[in-house]
C-alpha cells in the first residue's frame, strides 16, 4: 500500500467516500430517467429482493440463546430497514434446537410491520399447526439434495421428507398460506461431497411443484465456487423459471459474495442473508457462516441494483444483535464502519 | 408494500457502474491465474505488531515451499517510515531464493533501488496512484513529479537488467478524493507501461470498490495498456474482494494479488480488514478450475505460522473453515 503513516486514520473525505458507497437512502419505487432505465435494465436484474435469515438460521447457529425480548427487538429493529421479508423463528421440537424453543412468544410476540413478510419454519405438519396458531402468514419447508444430509438432519430419506412436506405445503395452500421451499447442500455436502446438479433439479422440481412458490437454493457448508453455481443454476433453470429461485449462500470458504453475483449475473434475484453473518456453521468448528447482509448491501448498492434496504439501519440492528449475543461481527462492512 | 414506498431517489453516485454486467461478462475464464503474493510486504507493513527478521524469512520460504510464483518480499523505504520494513536488506539477502521464483522488493526512489540491487534484488515495485491528493499525502509530491521520480528508477532498472512492476494505488476510489476517474487510471496506468513497467498492478486501496466499478476501471485501462500486462490488486475492508477479483477474472485479467491470511489491515478505516487472503482467492481459481501453481496446505501452514508470529487470528474463511479452533 506504499508508505502510509499509520498515524492518518479517518479523515472527511474518506467518511464522504463511505456515505457515497453506501448508498445510504430508504427504498423507494418511481420512475427512472428512459436513459438510465436503459442501462439498467440491461444485465442484472433491476431488483434484489434479500430475504433475511438472521433471526432465524442466524441466531440457530449461534452458541449463546438469545432471551426472548431481544429476538423480538431485533426482528422489530429488521422490520425497519426496508427488508421486506425476514425469517423469524424455527417450529422445530425444542429439544433439537433448543433456540427456536421459544417461537410461539416471538412470533406473537414481534410487531408485523404492513408490507413485511414474515416466514417461519415448519418441518411438519403439527409445526405447521403451531406456527399458524401463533400467527404466521408464510412457512417454509427445509429439503436437502442430499440422502445422507437428509437422514442425519431429520432422520428420513430424500422421497420420505418430500412426503411430509407434500402434506404441509398442501395445507398451507389450503389456508392460503404461501410455502417456500429450501433445497440444502445444493453445491456440496458433508457427508456425500459433491452433489450433481441433476439432484438438486430434481428436488426443487418437487417442492416447487407440490406448491412452494420460491425455491432457495443452499450452499449449506459454503464449499460452492462461481463454476459450481453456474453448473448448478443451469440444471435447475431448464426446470424452474428463475424468478421463483433463491440462492443461500454460506461465506465458510469466503465465496458468497462471488457465488452471489453468479447467480446475479445469471438472472436470479432474490438472494438469502442474514445481518452480521449471524451463524457459524455446525460442520466447521470456528468457521463462519451466513454470507453478512450488510456486505451483500455493499455489493447490490455499489452494482446499482435497487434493494429497498437502508444499510446505515442494518447495521445498526447488526450492531443490537452482536451486543446482545457478544460476539463480533462477521460483516466486514460493519467491521469498517464501526471503530473497533 | 405502499406504505414503505416513496419515489426512488436519482441514482447519482454509481451511475456509472450500471453496466452490462450479466452473463455476457462471464467469457472464457483464464486457464491459468498468476498469484503475486504480498503478505510479506503489503501485509506485514500493516500489520501492527513489528516480526523478527528470521520470522519474515521463514515466511517467505515457506511461501517459496507453496509454490507462488511471485512474493513481494520487503520494501527498501526508510524505516522512520515504515519500521517493520527496517531489516529489508537483511531480509532479502536472507531468504532462499528458489529457481523459477521472483522476490519483487518496493523501492520508493532512487537510493532505495540502488540499496536493494545492493542487496540482491531482481526485481523492483514502484508505486504511484490515480489520486493527486493520495500521491499529495503519501510521497508529497505530484503525480506528474512522481512519474519523474520513477523515471529515474526505471532508467537505471533498465541498465542493470532489473524487471519494474508499477502499482497504481486508488485504482476504484480514494480515502481523500472519494471516487476516481477510470480515465484517470487509464492515464497513469498507460505512463507506467510506456516507461517501462512489464506489469501494472490496479489496487483497490481502501476495498471501495465493488464489481461494476472494477468493470468500469478495467474496460478504460484495457484499452490503454495489453490485458496481459494488468494485474488487480483488491483489499478486502468492505468483503468485496473476492467478487471484485471475479469480475476482473471475467474481462480476463490473469494476474491477481493477495496476501496469506489475508494480512494487513486498513490504515484508513481502524479495526477493517486488508488483503485478499491467498487461500480464498486459491479456492475460488481451484473450484473453478484454473491453474495456479499453488499447495493450498502449504499455504494454509505458511498462514498459520505468520498467525501465530503475529499473535492474530488469520482473516482467511478458508482458513478459519479448515483449522479446528
Amino acid at each position: 500500500m506504499g508508505n502510509v503513516p499509520s498515524a492518518v486514520k479517518h479523515c472527511l473525505s474518506y467518511q464522504q467516500l463511505l456515505r457515497e458507497h453506501l448508498w445510504i437512502g430508504d427504498s423507494v419505487a418511481g420512475a427512472l430517467d428512459p436513459a438510465q432505465e436503459t442501462s439498467q435494465l440491461s444485465g442484472l436484474p433491476e431488483f434484489v429482493k434479500i430475504v433475511e435469515v438472521g433471526p432465524r438460521d442466524g441466531l440457530q447457529n449461534e452458541k449463546v440463546i438469545v432471551p426472548t425480548d431481544i429476538k423480538i427487538e431485533f426482528i422489530n429493529r429488521l422490520s425497519q430497514t426496508g427488508l421486506s421479508v425476514i425469517e423469524v423463528t424455527s417450529f422445530v421440537s425444542s429439544r433439537w434446537v433448543p433456540q427456536m424453543a421459544d417461537h410461539t412468544e416471538v412470533m406473537k410476540g414481534i410487531h408485523q410491520y404492513p408490507g413485511v413478510r414474515y416466514p417461519v419454519l415448519t418441518p411438519n405438519l403439527q409445526g405447521f399447526h403451531h406456527a399458524v396458531a401463533a400467527g404466521a402468514t408464510e412457512i417454509s419447508v427445509f429439503g436437502a439434495a442430499s440422502e445422507s444430509f437428509s437422514k442425519k438432519n431429520i432422520n428420513c430419506s430424500i422421497e420420505e421428507s418430500m412426503g411430509k412436506f407434500e402434506e404441509v405445503v398442501k395445507s398451507a395452500r389450503h389456508m392460503n398460506i404461501p410455502a417456500r421451499g429450501y433445497v440444502s447442500c445444493a453445491l456440496g455436502c458433508p457427508y456425500e461431497g459433491s452433489i450433481t446438479p441433476q439432484k438438486v433439479t430434481e428436488v426443487s422440481k418437487r417442492l416447487y411443484g407440490m406448491g412452494c412458490y420460491e425455491i432457495s437454493l443452499g450452499d449449506t457448508i459454503g464449499v460452492g465456487t462461481p463454476g459450481s453455481m453456474k453448473r448448478m443454476l443451469e440444471s435447475v433453470m431448464k426446470e424452474i423459471p428463475p424468478g421463483a429461485l433463491a440462492v443461500h449462500c454460506h461465506d465458510t470458504y469466503g465465496q458468497a459474495l462471488a457465488n452471489i453475483l453468479t447467480a446475479l449475473q445469471m438472472g436470479i434475484n432474490v438472494v438469502d442473508s442474514a445481518v452480521s453473518g449471524l451463524g457459524g456453521c455446525p460442520y466447521a468448528k470456528g468457521a463462519s457462516g451466513n454470507v453478512a447482509t450488510e456486505d451483500l448491501i455493499y455489493m447490490l448498492n455499489g452494482l446499482g441494483l435497487n434493494t429497498g434496504v437502508n444499510l446505515y439501519k442494518v447495521m445498526e440492528a447488526g450492531d443490537f444483535i452482536c451486543k446482545a449475543v457478544n460476539k463480533t461481527t462477521n460483516s466486514k462492512v460493519a467491521q469498517a464502519s464501526f471503530n473497533a | 408494500m405502499a406504505a414503505m414506498r416513496k419515489a426512488l431517489p436519482r441514482r447519482l453516485v454509481g451511475l456509472a457502474s450500471l453496466r452490462a454486467v450479466s452473463t455476457s461478462s462471464m467469457g472464457t475464464l483464464p486457464k491459468r491465474v498468476k498469484i503475486v503474493e504480498v503478505g510479506p510486504r503489503d501485509g506485514l507493513q500493516n500489520e501492527k505488531n513489528i516480526v523478527s527478521t528470521p520470522v519474515k524469512i521463514k515466511l517467505v520460504d515457506m511461501l517459496s515451499e507453496a509454490g507462488l510464483s511471485v512474493i513481494e518480499t520487503t520494501s527498501f523505504v526508510s524505516p522512520k517510515w515504515v519500521p517493520q520494513m527496517g531489516d529489508h536488506t537483511e531480509v532479502l539477502k536472507g531468504i532462499q531464493k528458489f529457481p523459477g521464483i521472483n522476490y519483487p522488493v518496493l523501492t520508493p526512489n532512487l537510493k532505495g533501488f540502488e540499496a536493494a540491487v545492493a542487496a540482491g534484488a531482481k526485481e523492483v515495485v514502484i508505486f504511484g496512484a490515480a489520486s493527486e491528493l493520495f500521491t499529495k499525502k503519501n510521497i508529497n509530491c505530484s503525480i506528474e513529479e512522481s512519474f519523474q521520480r520513477f523515471d529515474a528508477i526505471l532508467k537505471a532498472a533498465q541498465s542493470a537488467n532489473i524487471s519494474v512492476r508499477g502499482y497504481v494505488s486508488c485504482a476504484l476510489g480514494c480515502p481523500y478524493e472519494g471516487k476516481i476517474s477510470p480515465a484517470k487510471v487509464a492515464e497513469v496506468t498507460k505512463k507506467f507501461y510506456s516507461m517501462g513497467c512489464y506489469e501494472i498492478s490496479l489496487g483497490d486501496t481502501i476495498g471501495v470498490g465493488t464489481p461494476g466499478i472494477m468493470k468500469d476501471m478495467l474496460s478504460a485501462v484495457m484499452q490503454e495498456v495489453p490485458l496481459a500486462a494488468l494485474a488487480v490488486h483488491c483489499h478486502d475492508t468492505y468483503g468485496q474482494a473476492l467478487a471484485n477479483t471475479l469480475m476482473a477474472l471475467q474481462m480476463g485479467v490473469s494476474v491477481v494479488d493477495s496476501s496469506v491470511a489475508g494480512l494487513g489491515g486498513c490504515p484508513y478505516a481502524q479495526g477493517a480488514s486488508g488483503n485478499l487472503a491467498t487461500e480464498d482467492l486459491v479456492y475460488m481459481l481451484e473450484g473453478l478450475g484454473i491453474h495456479t501453481g499453488v499447495n493450498l496446505q502449504k499455504l494454509l501452514e505458511a498462514g498459520n505460522f505468520i498467525c501465530q508470529a503475529l499473535n492474530r487470528k488469520t482473516s482467511s474463511k478458508v482458513a478459519q473453515a479448515t483449522c479446528k479452533l
